[in-house]
């Protein structure tokens, strides 16, 4: 297999009394999709906080393309490639989809007034939502006015408008009617063929035996298992999260 | 049909045409609203209300509210309010005065009347950016804050003058900039439209303008996508300040005086034409363009019902059932766009 694009060895993080991760660790390959699962509270999304730099680990090792490196913050992580869906969504509602794709990362032109390149900005996301297959009805109605899935898929194509590397989705499905479920998967498998990693978080076990290449799993802030989707069963999962299926070593 | 304001983009369709002609409509269905009380007076009372004489009077009456408006607007796009502009503009007004007393009185050249009218603006700055940082660094809510400066800052403009106006104001001030015109324009109208142009295009086309929409419709996102809210949110208060200097000198030189006890309910003017054209005060919405338009509204409705003759005390009865009718039925519009 190829050379791990992002790697967290012996993260730890505590919150107050809670030890939210106690020595996990995290691979990921560059061109998969790799789904972290566990438990409630398990971990991962501190984990992935920690690895999109919104959160500083306690101790432990981050490597990108093989070598240490430590996030100031989520906007030192995107200058980087590394992008995030939050569970919350994180859209300006009341702004239309390519405003949103270019929220902090508008085109200006006459640098000290620094007017927006309209023009660019929505020729360059209707580019990015064809690309990615995503149709909305009104370019520029206020993000508020659509549906569900479809704002899903414009924080979606934000991330992966901007991500060279790596696109972590917390939960991105969590909210969605099967209709958008299937899309926002799609849209996930045709993220992955462009090259770039995603990270996907979910409890639906069934989408992430039908989306991911590779399952991580989180037990008690520790990695517990690590599985090829092709030849894994719900059941198996389960058991890896819920303490029947322990293949790691407590390191 | 659309393509009026929508110049830029050679690949409408008729779902995005659709779109941006109801977000225009608002203004649009404001302006209607303003045109046809315009002519109900005019037509009622063609010989008073409809002169260049009265319509003078109505802008130049407006003039100094749209200067604090247009400030508000970015306050409230935030999903922030700007309580204190009335008392900053008094403040800021008795520092300019007390500067050019100071400088020569009502006798005073350009150059002293030049130095009062930066003291006052740059008061008015200051006052602003104090409430920027009460915002945005010690996380006071914005009302709370912005009552705190209106208090504090009201007060000590009367401990500065002991309670009474500053009088002896330079007479080229108040000749020029307060009663003077420029091509039959009055110079106030001038000066507050100039401010609502440029601001109005800061506010429409500029990065700047467009972060503001962003925070003031959802900050957290703002915040993670690398907009510094903390550092914008003290800016848009700087501004209201400093345009409440502004109005301050404005308000000084149409008055020769520095007005203590009469801008008590500017703060309630402001924020209603705000509203009134169109902006929300859950923030992410709202511009200059629909400002303007609720200024010019309770005006023309102030104006009007002078020339009709009605009692003082109704004015303000009507302008507040204009402000709230005026919201019920955004409130409508808004429902049946979310439905849609
Ligand atoms: N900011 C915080 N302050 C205090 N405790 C926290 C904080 N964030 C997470 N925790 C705790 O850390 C533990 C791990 O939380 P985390 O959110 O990473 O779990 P998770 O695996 O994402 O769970 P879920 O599936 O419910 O989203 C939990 O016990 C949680 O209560
Ligand atoms: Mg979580």
């Amino acid at each position: 297999m190829t050379d791990p694009l992002l790697e967290a060895r012996g993260v730890t993080k505590r919150f107050g009394h809670v030890q939210a991760l106690r020595g996990a660790a995290f691979t990921a390959h560059p061109g998969e999709v790799v789904a972290l699962i566990g438990d409630n509270g398990a971990g991962k999304s501190t984990l992935v906080k920690t690895l999109s730099g919104a959160l500083r680990p306690d101790a432990g090792e981050i490597l990108l393309d093989g070598r240490p490196v430590e996030f100031a913050g989520p906007v030192d992580a995107q200058r980087r490639g590394i992008e995030t869906v939050y569970q919350d969504l994180a859209l300006a509602h009341d702004l239309d989809a390519a405003a949103n794709l270019f929220l902090g990362r508008e085109i200006t032109r006459f640098p000290p007034l620094r007017l927006l390149d309209r023009g660019a900005m929505r020729r360059r996301a209707a580019e990015a939502f064809d690309e990615l297959g995503i149709r909305l009805p009104d370019m520029s109605a206020p993000v508020r006015q659509l549906s569900g899935g479809q704002r899903q898929c414009v924080a979606v194509a934000r991330a992966v408008a901007w991500a060279s590397k790596v696109v972590f989705m917390d939960e991105p499905t969590a909210a969605l009617g099967v209709v958008q479920r299937e899309q926002v998967l799609d849209l996930i498998r045709r993220v992955r063929d462009r090259g770039v990693t995603v990270i996907l978080i979910s409890h639906n076990m069934p989408e992430v035996l039908a989306v991911a290449d590779r399952i991580e799993v989180l037990r008690l802030g520790r990695r517990v298992a690590r599985l090829t989707a092709a030849d894994t069963t719900v059941e198996e999962l389960v058991s890896a999260m819920t303490g029947g299926l322990d293949q790691e070593d407590a390191a | 049909m659309n393509s009026m304001t929508e110049s830029y983009d050679d690949t409408a369709d008729g779902g995005r045409g659709r779109g941006a002609a109801l977000l225009r409509n608002n203004t649009l269905w404001t302006l209607a609203v303003l045109v046809v009380l315009f002519l109900f007076f005019a037509v009622l009372k063609p010989a008073e209300f409809a002169t260049t004489f009265n319509i003078r009077g109505v802008l130049t009456e407006s003039a100094i509210l749209l200067v604090l408006a247009v400030g508000m607007t970015y306050v409230i796009v935030t999903a922030g309010i700007d309580l204190s502009v009335g008392s900053i503009l008094v403040f800021s007004g008795v520092v300019a005065a007390k500067t050019m007393v100071a400088l020569g009185g009502t006798t005073a050249g350009w150059g002293g009347i030049l130095l009062g009218a930066l003291a006052g603006v740059g008061c008015g700055l200051g006052w602003g950016i104090v409430n920027g940082l009460l915002v945005a660094k010690a996380k006071v809510p914005p009302l709370i804050a912005t009552l705190g400066t209106l208090g504090v800052s009201l007060g000590l403009a009367q401990v500065i003058t002991n309670g009474s106006d500053v009088n002896r104001i330079p007479a080229k001030l108040s000749n020029v900039i307060g009663f003077g015109l420029v091509a039959g324009v009055p110079w106030l109208v001038v000066i507050a439209g100039l401010i609502a142009v440029l601001f109005g295009l800061l506010l429409a086309l500029s990065r700047f303008g467009r972060h503001t929409y962003a925070i003031g419709s959802n900050a957290e996102a703002s915040r993670r996508v690398g907009i510094k809210v903390d550092r914008h949110l003290i800016k848009v208060y700087a501004l209201s300040g400093l345009l409440s200097g502004v109005a301050g000198v404005l308000s000084l030189a149409h008055y020769s005086t520095t007005t203590i006890a009469s801008h008590t309910s500017d703060n309630l003017g402001a924020i209603a034409a705000v509203v009134i054209g169109g902006a929300s005060l859950f923030g992410g919405v709202g511009g200059i363009g629909g400002t303007v338009i609720g200024v010019l509204i309770p005006g023309v409705l102030r104006n009007g019902l002078i020339i009709l003759g009605a009692q003082r005390f109704w004015l303000d009865v009507a302008v507040g059932a204009v402000l709230v009718v005026a919201v019920y039925f955004d409130q409508l519009r808004r429902r049946a766009r979310e439905r849609e």
